[in-house]
Formats: structure tokens, C-alpha cells, sequence
């Protein structure tokens, strides 16, 4: 397995577009990492740049110590699954499979083993005869990963390889691909704009936007401390709610005001409101879905005018507005709403976020 | 009532009753009009005179001529066909990239489809002139390219291959666009380099156009004459008598429609049972 390292690597097409700038990143033998963010933010030409299937502008790649910046993809020793699955349409499974060994020369003996062992991992070698169009999808992209395994390549890179799959399917595969990544010791770099998907498998995550990095750290780190409002409201499903609101002083304390709603906040919120001169300024007062409760003090309650009410079995997401800003909770199956009527719910303050109005930065951010 | 249901029946017929009547008059019954002369011996105006059965067609079993012309046309098709396929696939290949001006090549490389085989011959033949010709100016030679019968077929071969090659060169770019880039961006990533992709990936991806291209390539040129009545009208010695051109020969010079119309069926027998043979042979090397 390898390490990676990106160096100011920036990409420009030739009309003029920039799609990366300024990417550095060095990523860990070994490591799940994740490239996530929306469609068009430069994750996959970042993906694409490591293979060397895209040009690198500028900057550097470094893979295992040895600059790859005009190295052919043929000589880097990757390996990468497609999104489409990139099957080679007239051959079996059995050859797609052995095709990257084929034209390395590797013995016929050895190619059989090694297909075979991967169809095993897999469970297709029931399927090693038959053609990619007698193919499910969630068969052809088990026969697409098999394909990058039986190479054992320094890393493997993976360009959103379930999004073409059933929401049931994908589920499976991400625990697949976990015990994958277990069982190789992989270098895995993943691309994907599904955010669950970078949660639940990732060691580590970068989620980028506009061709830049805002965040690179772990599951839990991004989740609970994130940077910015983006990064804030890209992680975490439901998304997180974002209220403007007022930094103001009452009674001796700091609270947050909103459309008649008041909610005092901690002492560390406090400090750093007054060390960042907000006192008497709007910001942005993020709260997740699942950070409002049934019950609590009733200096934390809010009111929220249920519009949409969404019952999922083990819990129900109440989409409404709290004053005019449009809120969601999660809530325990059992909360008892209707939709038109208001409930109260209340605020956990210590697992609230905030975020400068004009740059978007989280002021609590550690 | 009766009447609505016959209408509804005979209104598919009427609508192809044209067509049929066209291909009647200029296909089906040419077609059995030849099976039949080549059954006769026949009048210089063509009329069928002297029925002798099989006759013709011993005649031609035994003639030194007729095989003649068959081996000049079987040389004649291996090398038009091959010629004309891969220069029409390299051209292909070579196209099948985006970068500025690559519409003047794929212009160029299409054009000689657009071209008459005649007016193109005659061109040839001022270039292939001994004294004025360019090609010996180039060369450097002194060769009677036309007349000599070491070369005549080779150049009415290489006329006919770089006439068809532009129709090939846009079936083979046809094709090309056909077979997805992301596999050829994973065979990279595989590995594998410029021919390799070429050969396991390009070629088989094209099987089935070249298929249809090598079943069209054959017919055509089989069937190939203007190039050769320009040119060598046949000659030197027979060299370039092609089947076709041996025809023409026999019905409008010698006046033996008889013969002309058996050498005809036989050139047809001839085209079908490699046709046959070539669709047996489909499905072990296309891939659909």
C-alpha cells in the first residue's frame, strides 16, 4: 500500500474554468479517505488527477516519495472503479477481471488464482462466465471492484462506485466495501457527493467546494466541529438548521434572540461571542434535527408550527418554522403533533454551533 | 362491411406494391432473365435461340480464360478489400481525436467516397503515364504501369481500395464514437498501452461494422468494372480481366449472352456462398 501526498495541485481547463486550486492534502497508508461534496466541486478531478487521467495544471503529486506529475496512469500502480462500472462489454467477468494482469504478462496460473480469490471475497464466481449485459448492477459493480483488487495496487481509487445502485443495494455494498478495506489494508480514496455514505465509511474526510478544500478531518471531528455553515450544513442528515439570530445581553447573560424566541447560551459560547465583539450583532445559530428534544428547561423551549410531519418508524421528523425561520426536528416516534399545530420542543445549547453572518465561519470552532 | 375488411387487408400491399414493382422490374426479373439465358445459347440481339442446358456452363468449367479471370478477381478482392479496411480504420483511429483543424483530415480521408470511379481512373491514368505520370516522377522509375501486367491489377486494385475507403473510413468513425471512452480510460489505469487497447478493446468493440464492412467490401468489390473499363479495358493479357469486366466482354463485344449470363450466375453463387459463410463465421468473432 502507498501514501499520497497533493502539493498546491490546481487544475484549469482550457476554458478557462478552474476546477481545482490549491489542493493539499497527504493522505496515510492505509487510510479510507473520502472526497465528498456537491456536483461540480472538483472532487472528481481531483480523483481523476491522481490516476493521471486529467492533466495536473500545477502543483505536485508525490506517491510514495516519487513525483508522478508526468507519469502515464498505466505506470502508477492504481488501480479505480468507475461510477458507469467501466466493464469491457465483450468480455466474460472472468476476463474483465484478469484483463489488468493480461497485459502486465503475469503468468496464466497466477491470473487464475488471484481472479479467483477475489470472485470469492466477492461471491461471484458463480458469475465468472458470464457477460457484463447478463449482469446486475449490483453484480457489475462487484465484478468492477473485483477488477481493481485482483491487481493489489498501491491504492484504489473509487469515483462514486455505488451511486448508480438501489438505495437497499448501496447499504450492503458500504458495509462490503468496509470489510474490503479491512481485509486488503487498502489505501482507499473515495469520491462521493453522498454524505452518509463519507460518514459511515471513511477514516477520513474532506469535503470541498468550488474546487477548494473547506474541511479534512474524521467522521466525528467534522460532524461535531466544523469549520463553516457549509461544511455544518453538508454533513449530517437531516441537514442542520441555520436561524438568524441576535447576540444580545440580558439579565447579565449572553443569550441569542429570534422572532420573540430567547435562548441563553453557555459560558464558553459567551466568551467567545464578546472575544469576537458579537454582542448586538446577527449571526447564524445552527442546531441539528436530532439536538431538539421532547422535553428539557424552560429556558430552552421553542415553539414550532408544524407544516410537514414525516413518520419513520423509529422516529419522525417534524419539518415547521419557528418564528419565520423553517426548522426541523427529530423526534421520538411516540411525540404526539399534528401538522398545523404548534409544539414545544426544546434546544440542546451545549451541542449548538454558531456562525459569522458575513463570513460564514464557526465562531465556536476549536 | 366485407368490403372495410378487404380494404384493411390489401392496404399493406398497396403501399409496397411501388416498390415491389421497381425491384420487379429492375431486379427480380433481370435476375431470373440471366438464370435463364445462361441455359441458351443466344442471337447477337440476345434472344434465346438454342437450348443446351448446362452447356454454358461446361464451357466455362473448362476454359482456361474464365479461371483466369477468377483468380484475377479473387487477387483483385483480397487486396481491395484489405487495403481499402485498413486504410479506412487507420484513418479512423487517426480522427477519432478533438483537436483543432481534425475536420479538414476527416473531410479529406471521407472525399474519395464522394468521387466517380471512372473520372477517378482516368485521373490514375495520367498519373500513372510512363513519360508525364508523377508517380514515376516521384519514384524515380520508368514503368509502364498499365501496361505492364505485373502491375496493371496491383494499381486498378489500389485505385478501387483508396476509392472505398472513404465509405469505410466513415463507417469505422462511426463505430468509434460508438465504444465508450471511460473503457478506454480504465484500461489505462489497467495498464495496458496504445495497442493493446487498439487490439483487445478497439477491434472488438468494432467487430460488428467491420463485420458489415468486410460482407460489404466483398460484394462491392466483386462487382467492381468502371475503374477497369478506364483503365486497362482488361488488359495487358487478361491481367485485370475481372469477372465482371469478362461479362461485359463476352455479352457486348462477343455477342454471347449465353455465357455472359452464366459467368453471372456463377460470380452470384460465388458472392452468396461467402456471404453464407462469412455470417456462420459472425457469430464466433462479433461482439454484440
Amino acid at each position: 500500500m502507498a501514501s499520497l501526498s497533493l502539493v498546491n495541485v490546481c487544475k484549469t481547463f482550457k476554458n478557462g474554468q478552474v476546477a481545482v486550486k490549491n489542493f493539499n492534502l497527504d493522505i496515510r497508508d492505509q487510510e479510507f479517505l473520502i472526497l465528498v461534496g456537491p456536483s461540480g466541486c472538483g472532487k472528481s478531478t481531483t480523483l481523476r488527477m491522481i490516476a493521471g487521467l486529467e492533466e495536473i495544471s500545477s502543483g505536485e503529486l508525490w506517491i510514495d516519495g516519487e513525483l508522478m506529475n508526468l507519469t502515464v496512469p498505466q505506470k502508477r500502480d492504481l488501480s479505480m472503479v468507475f461510477q458507469s462500472y467501466a466493464l469491457y462489454p465483450h468480455l466474460t467477468v472472468y476476463e474483465n477481471m484478469a484483463f489488468s494482469l493480461r497485459v502486465r504478462n503475469v503468468v496464466k496460473t497466477e491470473i487464475d488464482q488471484r481472479v479467483r480469490k477475489a470472485a470469492d471475497v466477492l461471491c461471484i464466481s458463480h458469475l465468472l462466465d458470464r457477460k457484463p449485459h447478463a449482469l446486475s448492477g449490483g453484480q457489475k459493480q462487484r465484478v468492477a471492484i473485483g477488477s481493481a483488487i485482483v491487481r493489489e495496487p498501491k491504492a484504489y481509487l473509487m469515483d462514486e462506485p455505488l451511486s448508480n445502485l438501489d438505495a437497499k443495494l448501496r447499504t450492503q455494498m458500504r458495509v462490503e466495501l468496509s470489510k474490503i478495506h479491512k481485509e486488503l489494508g487498502a489505501t482507499i480514496i473515495y469520491v462521493t457527493h453522498d454524505q452518509v455514505e463519507a460518514m459511515t465509511l471513511g477514516t477520513r474526510i474532506v469535503v470541498m467546494n468550488s474546487g477548494v478544500i473547506l474541511q479534512a478531518a474524521d467522521p466525528k471531528v467534522l460532524y461535531m466541529n466544523p469549520i463553516n455553515k457549509f461544511v455544518a450544513g453538508f454533513i449530517g442528515s437531516p441537514s442542520m438548521n441555520f436561524i438568524p439570530v441576535w447576540v444580545e445581553r440580558r439579565e447579565e447573560r449572553i443569550c441569542v434572540e429570534f422572532s420573540k424566541n430567547r435562548l441563553y447560551v453557555n459560558e464558553e459560547c459567551a466568551k467567545r461571542l464578546m472575544d469576537g465583539d458579537y454582542l448586538g450583532r446577527r449571526v447564524y445559530l445552527g442546531i441539528r434535527p436530532e439536538d431538539l428534544h421532547e422535553t428539557g428547561s424552560k429556558d430552552q423551549e421553542l415553539k414550532l408550527n408544524v407544516e410537514i410531519k414525516e413518520v419513520l418508524g423509529s422516529e419522525i421528523l417534524l419539518h415547521g418554522k419557528i418564528g419565520r425561520s423553517p426548522v426541523c426536528a427529530r423526534l421520538k416516534p411516540d411525540f404526539s403533533s399534528e401538522v398545523g399545530g404548534e409544539v414545544s420542543i426544546f434546544a440542546d445549547m451545549s451541542r449548538i454551533l454558531l456562525f459569522d453572518m458575513e463570513t460564514e465561519e464557526n465562531i465556536l470552532y476549536r | 362491411m366485407n368490403y372495410k375488411l378487404v380494404t384493411r387487408k390489401l392496404s399493406p400491399y398497396v403501399y409496397i406494391a411501388p416498390a415491389i414493382a421497381i425491384f420487379t422490374l429492375f431486379l427480380f426479373f433481370p435476375f431470373f432473365k440471366t438464370i435463364y439465358l445462361s441455359l441458351f445459347k443466344t442471337n447477337k440481339m440476345g434472344q434465346a435461340k438454342l437450348f443446351v442446358g448446362a452447356g454454358n456452363y461446361s464451357e466455362l468449367l473448362s476454359s482456361a480464360s474464365f479461371f483466369n479471370s477468377l483468380f484475377v478477381t479473387v487477387v483483385f478482392v483480397l487486396i481491395v478489400v484489405s487495403v481499402s479496411m485498413l486504410l479506412g480504420l487507420i484513418t479512423a483511429v487517426l480522427c477519432n481525436q478533438s483537436f483543432p483543424g481534425i475536420r479538414i483530415f476527416s473531410t479529406a480521408y471521407a472525399l474519395p467516397m464522394a468521387i466517380a470511379s471512372s473520372s477517378a481512373a482516368m485521373i490514375f491514368k495520367i498519373m500513372l503515364h510512363p513519360a508525364i505520370g508523377i508517380v514515376n516522377k516521384i519514384l524515380g522509375f520508368h514503368i509502364n504501369w498499365i501496361s505492364d501486367p505485373r502491375y496493371a491489377l496491383i494499381c486498378v486494385a489500389l485505385l478501387t481500395a483508396w476509392l472505398n475507403s472513404g465509405i469505410n473510413f466513415l463507417y469505422f468513425s462511426a463505430g468509434l464514437s460508438n465504444i465508450d471512452e471511460v473503457i478506454y480510460e480504465r484500461a489505462s489505469v489497467d495498464g495496458a498501452n496504445s495497442f493493446q487497447k487498439f487490439f483487445r478493446l478497439t477491434l472488438p468493440g468494432l467487430s460488428p461494422i467491420l463485420f458489415y464492412t468486410l460482407v460489404v467490401n466483398i460484394i462491392q468489390a466483386f462487382q467492381s468494372f468502371g475503374q477497369v473499363k478506364v483503365l486497362t479495358m482488361g488488359g495487358p493479357g487478361e491481367s485485370t480481366n475481372l469477372i465482371v469486366y469478362s461479362i461485359y466482354r463476352d455479352a457486348f463485344f462477343n455477342y454471347r449472352f449465353g455465357s455472359a449470363a452464366a459467368q453471372s450466375v456463377i460470380l452470384f453463387v460465388i458472392i452468396m456462398v461467402l456471404t453464407l459463410c462469412m455470417f456462420r463465421l459472425e457469430k464466433k468473432g462479433v461482439h454484440y
